[in-house]
């Protein structure tokens, strides 16, 4: 039972504690898991996240950072005073739980439906997009030096490897291939400034409280690259959940974000940010697809999985509506 | 011939037998997959209804963009090629039209509740 193992686990490094209760699978795929616990302790039960890739599954994916720099990078974040989970624990081959890492539980809500329409989020949600502005204003200013290693991306590099992946379906999509082409048009070239880009800073991977934003999770797709990279995949329209008309996951203004940002000290360049949007909703319309084959050919042969490959026009339509907006 | 009802009128029985019946008596993630579940089937009556005449104006709007026949798959890889290729851009009359009216006819089947479908349907 995963309960006897994290209780041996917790027991070598933190002090008191006489077991864990309440392990409960949060999501998992057949690579990686996330687990929430208590820690059991006489002076008062500590809320725990254990994230892991199971034994027998060591190497992480294609894009992924890996296990052990999602751990450095989320201790950095916490150390650098930005919201971010402290992490507890490194997982060590004598823990057997595999590969992976414990970090403190953060409370709130990760579901932005919940986000955006909940009473007691009114007050957060006016704020959240200044504020998102300075935490990711933050992630791009961790010292370089002391992050872990991670691949290097460019707009050049993303544009090849979303036609790659496209290509790689076999079936013809007239809108993405305007959206690869005005992309292959538009290309920045490298960028001036080559930081931490989080890669998938959007709901669903922040904490959110009455209070405003508490966590940044999910360094799965950390990378070197350029920082307006962040800032145009929280406008893609995917992850306004309705709220068309508030560009930052459907609860603030471009404005607003840019604003927090270049008060925590760091520069917008607002057209990189748009070249980055486009790119962002073809990227999500081609994760789309690709749940799509993945339902086909691979194990996980859900309803859900299906149905994602029909969301993939909605990326088509918002495409459109940035490349060939019509009036009215 | 298949005699009656039809694949629709079937589907259409199974969808809301399982939001009216069921639905009310599942809790959790099997809720969420019901759901989903439910709107596959929504989606699939919708694709039933609209398919045919979408597929043939579709078919003869690019017949006369690309000025060549073919089957719908055929004719959209030639756009595809063409635009890749820059042979055709926004600027070329008709595909703009073109890439709409189709995007609006798949998101009538997809997501007809897709915000940005709903705003843009208010405008043509």
């Amino acid at each position: 039972m995963i309960e006897d193992q994290l209780g041996r686990c917790v027991a070598s490094w933190y002090p008191g504690a006489t077991g864990v209760t309440g392990a409960a699978k949060l999501s998992g795929g057949a690579s990686q898991e996330t687990w929430t616990f208590d820690i059991v302790h006489a002076s008062g039960n500590v809320g725990a996240i254990l994230r892991r890739a199971p034994p027998g599954y060591g190497a992480s994916p294609g894009r992924a950072a890996g296990l052990d720099a999602e751990a450095t990078l989320m201790q950095l974040a916490h150390d650098a005073g930005l919201p971010s989970p402290r992490v507890m624990h490194v997982l060590t081959p004598n823990d057997e739980l595999g590969t992976g890492f414990i970090m403190q539980r953060i409370e709130g809500e990760t579901i932005a439906r919940k986000i955006l329409r909940d009473e007691q989020f009114a007050q957060a949600r006016p704020i959240l997009a200044r504020q998102l502005g300075g935490v990711i204003a933050g992630i791009h200013g961790l010292p370089v030096a002391k992050l872990p290693k991670l691949r290097e991306m460019s707009a050049t590099k993303e544009i090849a490897d979303l036609e790659r992946e496209y290509r790689s379906f076999n079936w013809p999509r007239p809108v993405f291939e305007l959206a690869l082409r005005w992309l292959r048009e538009r290309d920045p070239g490298p960028s001036k400034e080559l930081t931490l880009v989080h890669g998938d800073f959007r709901h669903g991977n922040l904490i959110i409280g009455p209070d405003g934003v508490r966590a940044v999770l999910d360094w799965e797709l950390a990378h070197f690259g350029d920082p307006m990279e962040d800032l145009g995949w929280i406008c893609v329209n995917s992850w306004r959940f309705g709220e068309i008309d508030k560009p930052v996951g459907g609860f603030g203004t471009r404005e607003a974000l840019f604003a927090g940002y270049e008060e925590a000290g760091r520069k917008v360049d607002p057209d990189r940010v748009m070249f980055w949007e486009v790119m962002g909703t073809l990227r999500w319309g081609i994760m789309c697809c690709g749940m799509m084959q993945r339902f086909r050919s691979g194990p996980d042969h859900s309803m859900e999985r299906a149905m994602i490959g029909r969301r993939s026009s909605e990326t088509e339509i918002d495409l459109l509506r940035l490349l060939a907006p019509r009036g009215g | 011939m298949q005699d009656e009802p039809t694949p629709t009128e079937l589907i259409k029985a199974v969808a809301d037998f399982l939001r009216n019946e069921i639905v009310p008596q599942i809790k959790g993630h099997n809720a969420f997959k019901l759901r989903v579940g439910i709107n596959a089937l929504d989606l699939v009556t919708r694709q039933l209804a609209l398919e045919q005449g979408n597929d043939a104006a579709e078919s003869a709007r690019l017949t006369q963009l690309l000025g060549a026949g073919g089957s719908l798959i055929e004719l959209n890889r030639a756009l595809s090629d063409k635009i890749s290729k820059g042979e055709v851009d926004l600027q070329t009359p008709g595909l703009a039209e073109h890439l709409w009216q189709t995007t609006m006819d798949k998101l009538a089947v997809d997501q007809p509740n897709y915000a940005s479908y709903k705003r843009e349907l208010g405008k043509s």
